[in-house]
């Protein structure tokens, strides 16, 4: 039997993805964004830490935590009549090679929960986990998304 | 890039006031080298002679639960009663203890350790006799061994029957110089 990869103290995994979920969000926000968009990325991950399942593609994870902050600081501030900066509209594309060709085009958090599904195979409560909502709807969009993509692969 | 130490330090005081994290730790200077101490909402969770957190965060995982953030606010109290402790200025600790997770045996062995005075030593044998069972001084030796809030809960004040210092887990230097501290070597 495989055993499954143990969940490290969330130390280990901080000190290992800070510096990467730093430069994600500073491409996408600018310097001067990127800290709160930090802060909140790893307390929305330590929220969600005692529901992980297992230690696997924890990168991923907090990489799709990092861009849904993300996501929500650019709607807030089109929100607040801001600009969004260039860099921040372009590469939106999840960190799993196979599939980002394919789920291009698709809505951000349907495309998230694509990927993480399917690409990662991860529990539908980590991925809401890194959606940053309900179980429900992150199945939700998992299965819209690839009703999408079947539409657009078999015409 | 690296994280700026200035926001690396306001996401771990974020985490700690927002009570996200099962335990924080920190590295406190004593004269006996660096400690790990690790403190739950429960109290002191560990003191750890080995400065390589690694091994001690996983164990403090298995207490308290996998978020464990360094924090050295979260500490604060702890590493003030150690600083008086050190400085002779303390003689009882007044840190609520985390004890999740032991056995009910050397819960009761613990709780006859701490009330060994300071200044005072006592001995495997007298310790066993105390929960009575007399007869377990080598397992209340393993319960010594294992003790993983050493200097809150002394150990170093447990000698064998003869009056040897016989072993301490964080090397028998330490167990000296605790015990010179104290005044009784």
């Amino acid at each position: 039997m495989m055993q499954a990869v143990a969940i490290p103290p969330f130390e280990r995994f901080y000190e290992q993805h800070r510096d990467e979920v730093l430069r994600l969000l500073r491409r996408r926000l600018g310097a001067a964004r990127a800290d709160d968009a930090f802060q909140e990325t790893f307390l929305r991950a330590l929220q969600a830490y005692p529901r992980l399942a297992h230690g696997e593609h924890l990168r991923a994870w907090v990489l799709t935590i990092a861009r849904n902050v993300a996501v929500d600081a650019l709607r807030r501030q089109r929100t607040d009549g801001g600009e969004p900066t260039e860099q921040a509209v372009e590469d939106r594309r999840p960190a799993y090679r196979e599939l980002a060709g394919l789920t291009d085009g698709l809505p951000p958090k349907e495309r998230a929960a694509v990927v993480l599904r399917y690409g990662y195979d991860l529990p539908y409560d980590q991925i809401a986990a890194a959606l940053g909502s309900s179980e429900g709807a992150a199945r939700q969009a998992a299965s819209t998304g690839v009703r999408r993509l079947r539409r657009r692969i078999t015409p | 890039m690296t994280v700026p130490h200035d926001l690396d330090r306001r996401f771990r005081e974020a985490a700690a006031a927002l009570r996200l994290v099962d335990a924080s730790f920190d590295i406190v200077e004593s004269p006996l080298g660096p400690l790990l101490v690790a403190v739950s909402d429960r109290g002191l969770a560990a003191v750890s002679y080995d400065p390589k957190p690694e091994a001690a965060l996983e164990r403090i995982a298995r207490i308290a639960g996998p978020r464990v953030l360094r924090s050295p606010r979260a500490v604060e109290e702890a590493r003030r009663e150690l600083d008086e402790y050190f400085a002779g200025r303390r003689r009882v600790f007044d840190l609520a203890l985390d004890l999740r997770g032991l056995a009910s045996f050397t819960v009761s062995v613990l709780g006859e350790l701490a009330r060994v005075p300071y200044g005072t030593t006592t001995t495997y044998g007298a310790l066993a006799a105390r929960v009575g069972r007399p007869r377990s001084a080598r397992a209340v030796g393993t319960v010594m061994n294992r003790n993983r809030l050493p200097i809150v809960l002394p150990c170093h004040r447990v000698v064998g029957s003869g009056g040897d210092l016989v072993g301490y887990a964080g090397g028998l230097e330490r167990k000296v110089a605790l015990l010179e501290l104290e005044g009784v070597l």
